[in-house]
């Protein structure tokens, strides 16, 4: 009995954490059918917002909120990774919409730059970089409007951004001089963030020990989770956006404003990857290189649950955590000790958390080969042909 | 059209037509002797990644199937050659050095074909392109198509990872197995010599796969390609059946990817669970991508010049390569979705000076120029245009 709660709990307590980092995924893969391969990225962000908050809370004039900084830095890692999943969306996303493949490479390669970002991340290369996107994106307005109207303005937008670029790196170059803004902010290393002290105890249920960091994060995922479903099923905002999933022409001519509804849409899938990365700095050490750890899986999630269904995602992680835990840990070993040799042996071979993911990904492989649409398929004319 | 035969064509045209094959051949012969040793096994680990990237453009750019899993083969390929240069380099009885580490007393079971190099030859890309017919069977039978399977195929990426990775009493886990100290007819792989001769067996197999892959993609078997990407339900409706296409040309790529890791692995002096990196396969994809998609020498191309690049950049300022590459992906994407060599072939570079304004006015239709009812009539317009202009300074009103 122990043992099945325990296992229970555990598998509760990863599942969570995926359903969280899977949530955001959901959201924009499953509303506006964009593989975004930086999610991972955008949850480092917000892991990183939070040891941010963290080292300024630590030691200065607001040190009596240091025992709460976990929760003031959910809203605002929500709030810098849905400002990087906006600029994405600006930038790049909506040059792709209907091109899933391509969207999948280009967030790839914003991927690659984001990791690449922290790591030499320092005042005066952000003071470059923020240079090099304003111009960019203002280059439309700056130069005169007739240039716009030439045979070679589509060398003109290249340009302005190749301008745009080489003016950010010149500033970042110049400041770099400046010994104090040259100095990275994080360094390739990975962060610490200690949890406050509320949350680095545990509590006894049952003769089981549940950690207040796993409760925490169970409960973060919960809020999270009917947070998303009130502001899709009730908000003004939500309902445009599944008006604009399931008919975007339709929508457009009722007056919806599709183009903010994307880019809102995708912003509040970046912001719950912040949150999620909040979460995540909760167990452990965080790096550049958190995102791949995370994607791959948050990707099975969405597939195995079925795509565009919120319930699909919660079972999905939900009966990924708790299996990857039975295997991993090899409880079943403890629960059937009089297991026939064989099955033992099988079962020993798999009991490592990385064997435990292999094992639970082919059956997910196999799972599909009967239900290609996942656990919860849509139905009806919305499918594609 | 007809081709007429090589003993009519006049040293000139034959110069002409055949320069392309001229400049390789006596480029493969020259610079193995110019460029010191360093840099030409450089060059001959990137020519076999072209091998993979030709794989990558077979199912990607004809068949439209963006695999992110190519990794998983070429890996497989490379420890096939591995285990086999493991074993050939030992006395009898003995066993590699590693089994010694985790306490294994006996060569595991699969690992004793390799011994035979007969079998290790056919293993180099038969395992993998089983491995990728079985996959590819499983998920396109469902019709598994577009981002799931980009996204299957990554699981199953990691599934291999993980497992290679975990492995230590079978294939010495993270570490993965050398190659460079082992000998092979009786001299070091390492050795300068032995790599002059990997990177001429390199230059043939590259040659070889592409014309394999041009063969592939000419005839009607491309043309089906080329349907499964446009328009796989129409394809499926005239009567033929998608399914047996895809899984045919992954199981080629498969085999490509797994000749690619073999010489790979010999080059480069090991081969490890790295090899099936997530990113790896990913920047696999972006070389075609760069290079241009559906035309089988940009994928060779973007895979030397994408790593040449990359090493020389990584060795001047490590910390630039990444975001080079990002936007490397950023800019394909959006900007080239050909690629170079696509765009290139397209009027890319005409585009640009007509959008400088200085190109001289394509001829539409280059017949009418020659077409003397055509020419006559062309006059008698001018003659009347001019007829007109000379009685402009009329009011308009009597044209209606």
């Amino acid at each position: 009995m122990n043992v099945l709660l325990d296992t229970l709990f555990n598998g509760l307590a990863i599942g969570s954490v995926l359903m969280l980092a899977a949530l955001g995924l959901a959201v924009v893969f499953g509303l506006m059918g964009v593989i975004n391969m930086a999610h991972g990225e955008l949850m480092m962000l917000g892991a990183y917002t939070t040891f941010v908050v963290q080292n300024l809370l630590k030691n200065g004039p607001l040190e009596g909120l240091f025992p709460v900084y976990i929760l003031l830095s959910i809203p605002l890692a929500f709030l810098v990774s849905g400002l990087a999943g906006l600029l994405l969306e600006k930038t790049v996303i909506r040059r792709l919409y209907g091109r899933p493949l391509e969207t999948l490479l280009a967030t790839w390669g914003v991927s690659l730059i984001l990791q690449q970002f922290v790591r030499s991340v320092s005042s005066a290369f952000f003071i470059g970089l923020i240079a090099a996107v304003a111009l960019g994106l203002l280059a439309p307005r700056l130069l005169p409007a007739v240039w716009w109207r030439q045979r070679w303005s589509p060398l003109l937008g290249v340009g302005s951004w190749l301008g745009a670029g080489a003016i950010g790196i010149g500033l970042a170059a110049a400041l770099g001089n400046e010994r104090s803004l040259d100095q990275p902010w994080f360094s390739a290393r990975n962060i610490d963030v200690t949890a406050p002290e509320w949350l680095r105890g545990s509590i006894d249920v049952a003769g089981v020990t549940m950690p207040t960091a796993r409760l925490f994060i169970i409960a973060l995922t919960l809020v999270s989770l009917l947070a998303v479903h009130w502001f899709l099923q009730k908000s003004v905002w939500g309902i445009r956006i599944r008006a604009v999933t399931q008919n975007r022409p339709m929508s457009s001519c009722l007056g919806i404003p599709t183009e903010k509804v994307d880019a809102l849409t995708f912003s509040v899938g970046s912001g719950l990857a912040g949150v999620a990365g909040v979460a995540v700095t909760l167990l452990g050490s965080v790096g550049p290189n958190l995102g791949g750890n995370y994607i791959v899986d948050c990707f099975m999630v969405v597939v195995l649950g079925g795509v565009g269904k919120l319930l699909g995602t919660v079972v999905a992680a939900l009966s990924i955590g708790v299996l990857s835990y039975i295997l991993g840990s090899g409880s079943l070993l403890l629960l059937w000790p009089q297991m026939p040799a064989g099955l033992n042996e099988t079962i020993t071979f798999f009991a490592t958390t990385s064997m435990a993911k292999v094992l639970v990904f082919i059956l997910i492989v196999v799972f599909l080969q009967f239900r290609p649409a996942g656990l919860f398929p849509q139905k009806g004319r919305m499918v594609e042909a | 059209m007809t081709i007429t035969s090589n003993s009519s064509l006049s040293p000139a045209a034959f110069l002409r037509r055949w320069w392309p094959w001229i400049a390789i051949i006596a480029a493969a012969l020259i610079l193995p002797f110019i460029l010191p040793p360093f840099r030409l096994n450089l060059l001959g680990r990137f020519l076999s990644l072209g091998i993979v990237a030709l794989g990558i453009d077979l199912i990607w750019g004809y068949t439209g199937l963006l695999s992110l899993g190519q990794g998983i083969f070429f890996a497989l390929g490379g420890y096939a050659i591995a285990m086999y240069l493991q074993l050939d380099s030992l006395e009898p009885g003995q066993l590699p050095e590693f089994f010694g580490l985790y306490g294994v007393k006996a060569l595991p079971l699969f690992w004793q074909p390799f011994s035979s190099p007969w079998f290790t030859l056919v293993a180099i890309w038969v395992i993998p392109a089983l491995a990728a017919g079985l996959l590819g069977y499983l998920v396109f039978r469902n019709r598994i198509k577009g981002v799931y399977f980009s996204i299957l195929t990554q699981a199953a990426l990691l599934v291999f990872f993980n497992f290679f990775n975990g492995q230590q009493k079978l294939i010495n886990g993270t570490n993965g197995l050398k190659t460079d100290t082992a000998s092979f007819f009786g001299q070091m792989v390492g050795s300068d010599a032995m790599q002059r001769n990997l990177f001429w067996i390199t230059v043939l197999l590259v040659i070889a796969a592409w014309t394999l892959c041009r063969w592939l993609t000419t005839g009607r078997f491309g043309d089906a390609l080329i349907a499964v990407r446009d328009d796989e339900p129409r394809l499926r409706f005239t009567g033929y059946n998608p399914t047996a296409f895809k899984t045919v040309v992954f199981t080629v790529a498969g085999a490509l990817a797994g000749i690619s890791g073999a010489l790979y692995t010999v080059q480069s002096g090991m081969v490890s669970p790295q090899f099936m990196a997530v990113p790896f396969s990913i920047e696999m994809v972006i070389w075609v991508a760069v290079g241009g998609r559906g035309t089988l020498i940009g994928a060779v191309l973007g895979a030397v010049l994408i790593n040449y690049a990359k090493s020389l950049i990584s060795e001047q300022l490590p910390e630039t390569w990444l975001f080079i590459q990002g936007g490397l992906f950023l800019l394909v994407v959006t900007a080239l979705p050909d690629g170079v060599v696509g765009w290139w072939r397209q009027g890319g570079p005409s585009r640009i000076l007509a959008m400088l304004g200085s190109s001289p006015p394509t001829a539409t239709y280059p017949g009418l120029d020659l077409d003397p009812e055509a020419q006559a009539e062309k006059r008698a317009i001018e003659a009347r245009a001019r007829t007109q202009e000379s009685s402009t300074s009329q009011p308009s009103g009597a044209e209606r």
